[in-house]
């Protein structure tokens, strides 16, 4: 399978996780491990910087997984740039996944303060993934903007109803220069193939495992429904055909002799 | 200003009181089945219809908050600052008319008492006090808050009600939620509670969420004061403040708490009890008609009611609470607001929490998020 590519890092592995709402830091840690992720996130505001070992960053420390620093708890593109910087300071990354959601309801991410962010951010030399709504338009926008990748929603976030954006995230997929990364309300791994399948170039799942009755197992059973969902991507799916083919052909006529 | 006063004054108790009595199973099992629940569905979860689905309504309140809050309990800790009050509050320890010795804390105090909260391992902190506004005013709040700060990632104050430009002020300092309780939202029977002193203004404390909402705090606390009146009825007024709050103030975040009246100083047991089940029920019905609600659970609850409690709704507690300024290093004579019921410790509450297969989560924020920086955008 192809590597995935995101700015100037390679990933083997198209599964991203987030790393909140386990039920321990040591089953977090274990669910990574299995996953095969090598890109996990971390809310910025969940880590303390004075302890020396903290508990959510004392379990991912492993060679091959890298660490995306997120801004959930900002309201606005100042507080996120603040955010990003403070995460680069401390976490030693210029990477950060940029999450603003004013609504504390739905956490419903702000197109237009996030599309200022990236720009600023973009400017100030950062590898910005900013989650968005499954909104074309925007993904363009963003692209011009400068953003690595783009993180479109496939429902709204912890909620695990699957891709009700689909029609949305194909038009994304369609024209996107940049990694499209299916994030949010993916709840369960067919749904992680079927955005595979689609062609994302990768996804991003939490939600669905950390609450799983067995979180190690479900990320076990994410792994392998990315690789499929991609395996068969690459292998070009037949196309779908709802009727049989005619048996009256309407150009028949064309190859008789008249 | 538009306020929730021209909600609530749409409402005559008597009438939700006998709406609410007059709930029965049909509407229930059709609140259950509801995927949106509204104040009115609330109102049936309530009822003592809902008793017998007690069970449907803790699994689903169960299932509801480990979608939206994981597997997760935050952890805070109460720092009780004064106890001077001026107001006469028949059910509080705190009340003028106690004549009991009365503290605030100097900055030196306030430093020492922080120092036995963090070697918890605590990061989040409720600044507590009575309301005496000579003494214990804004400018008090924000030296306490400057003291404190470089040492909490979270601070909540639950002081007197402010005006919205105090609360901008107290925003601008660190200030991450407030915490303001009517306490009552009967309007007559909060005269007779609160007999003398700023707080008997029954509408300007009504009033307070309002102005904390426009100050744009990020959190605003909730709840009745369980045992000063019917508590359905009143919860469902407190249900109908945070929906209309919800709407209004729409970038801010929502915690209620269950407080029951505690034994305090010179103060009679009330005759509006609430019993565990019951609690039990108002908890879930608060789940089930507000996914994303906090719910906080204070050391008022007993310890084993507290461990059934991790699993059924609750987001946040405090452990190891005293509720007297001093009380964590000064070992003070100065009297409590209540008694605390659980008196463990905040290292085994938090053993409980993880035995429940409970991540306790001790930071979830950081001030730095607060601080007006100067980034040109």
């Amino acid at each position: 399978m192809k590597q995935l590519t995101i700015a100037d890092k390679v990933f083997q592995s198209r599964l991203f996780l987030g790393t909140g709402k386990f039920g321990s830091s040591l089953q977090m840690e274990e669910a990574v491990l299995a996953s095969g992720s090598e890109m996990v996130t971390v809310a910025l505001k969940r880590v303390d910087f004075e302890t020396e070992t903290d508990r959510l960053l004392s379990h991912l420390q492993h060679s091959h997984i890298n660490l995306l620093p997120n801004t959930s708890g900002v309201r606005n593109a100042k507080e996120a740039v603040f955010a990003a910087q403070l995460a680069r300071e401390a976490m030693e990354t210029n990477w950060v996944k940029l999450e603003i959601h004013p609504d504390p309801k739905y956490l419903m991410p702000d197109p237009i303060e996030t599309l200022k962010a990236t720009e600023e951010l973009a400017k100030l030399g950062f590898v910005v993934l900013p989650y968005i709504h499954a909104d074309p338009v925007l993904c363009k926008r963003l692209e011009d903007a400068g953003t690595a990748a783009v993180m479109p929603l496939g429902s709204p976030i912890g909620t695990n109803k699957g891709l009700k954006t689909f029609d949305f995230l194909q038009i994304i997929i369609e024209q996107s220069k940049v990694p499209v990364i299916i994030d949010a309300g993916i709840g369960a791994p067919s749904d992680a193939a079927l955005a595979m399948e689609m062609g994302a170039d990768a996804v991003l799942v939490n939600t669905a495992i950390a609450i799983a009755g067995n979180p190690v197992q479900m990320a076990i059973a994410f792994r392998f429904a990315v690789q499929a969902g991609r395996m068969a991507f690459e292998s070009k799916l037949a196309n779908k055909v709802h009727h049989a083919i005619a048996s009256s052909p309407l150009t028949q006529f064309l190859h008789e002799e008249f | 200003m538009k306020s929730f006063k021209d909600t609530f004054d749409q409402y005559r108790w008597e009438d939700v009181q006998a709406s609410i009595l007059a709930k029965t199973s049909k509407e229930v099992e059709s609140a259950l089945a509801a995927t949106h629940r509204t104040p009115e569905d609330f109102k049936a979860l309530i009822s003592p219809a809902a008793l017998p689905y007690l069970e449907q309504m803790a699994q689903l309140s169960h299932q509801l908050t480990k979608k939206r809050f994981g597997k997760t309990i935050q952890l805070f800790a109460p720092i009780y600052l004064s106890n001077e009050c001026n107001n006469i509050c028949t059910y509080c320890g705190f009340s003028l008319d106690h004549k009991i010795k009365r503290k605030t804390l100097t900055a030196a105090e306030i430093l020492q008492e922080i120092n036995v909260i963090k070697q918890h391992g605590f990061n989040h902190i409720l600044l507590v006090t009575g309301e005496s506004n000579h003494t214990v005013h804004v400018d008090y709040f924000i030296k306490a808050i400057e003291i404190i700060k470089p040492h909490f990632a979270n601070i909540s104050i639950e002081v007197q009600p402010l005006s919205q430009d105090e609360y901008e002020q107290l925003q601008h300092c660190g200030v991450y939620s407030v915490l303001v309780y009517q306490e009552t939202y009967h309007k007559e029977k909060y005269k007779d509670y609160h007999l003398k002193g700023k707080k008997s203004n029954f509408y300007y404390r009504l009033e307070t969420p309002d102005r904390i909402g426009l100050a744009g705090m990020h959190k605003i606390g909730l709840a009745v004061l369980l045992g000063l009146e019917d508590w359905r009825t009143d919860s469902f007024f407190c249900a109908l403040h945070l929906d209309y709050l919800q709407k209004t103030y729409w970038q801010t975040k929502y915690s209620v708490a269950f407080p029951r009246i505690r034994p305090a100083e010179g103060v009679d047991i009330s005759d509006y009890h609430i019993s565990d089940k019951e609690l039990v029920q108002l908890m879930c019905a608060y789940r089930l008609m507000n996914e994303d609600v906090e719910i906080s659970i204070s050391t008022r609850e007993s310890e084993l009611f507290r461990n059934h409690l991790i699993k059924l709704g609750t987001t946040t507690m405090s452990a190891g609470s005293k509720t007297n300024p001093g009380g964590y290093s000064l070992d003070e004579e100065s009297l409590e607001q209540f008694e605390i019921s659980d008196e463990r410790t905040p290292e085994e509450v938090a053993t409980v929490i993880a035995a429940n297969g409970y991540e306790p989560v001790w930071k979830d924020w950081d001030t730095h998020f607060n601080m007006h920086h100067h980034v040109n955008i």
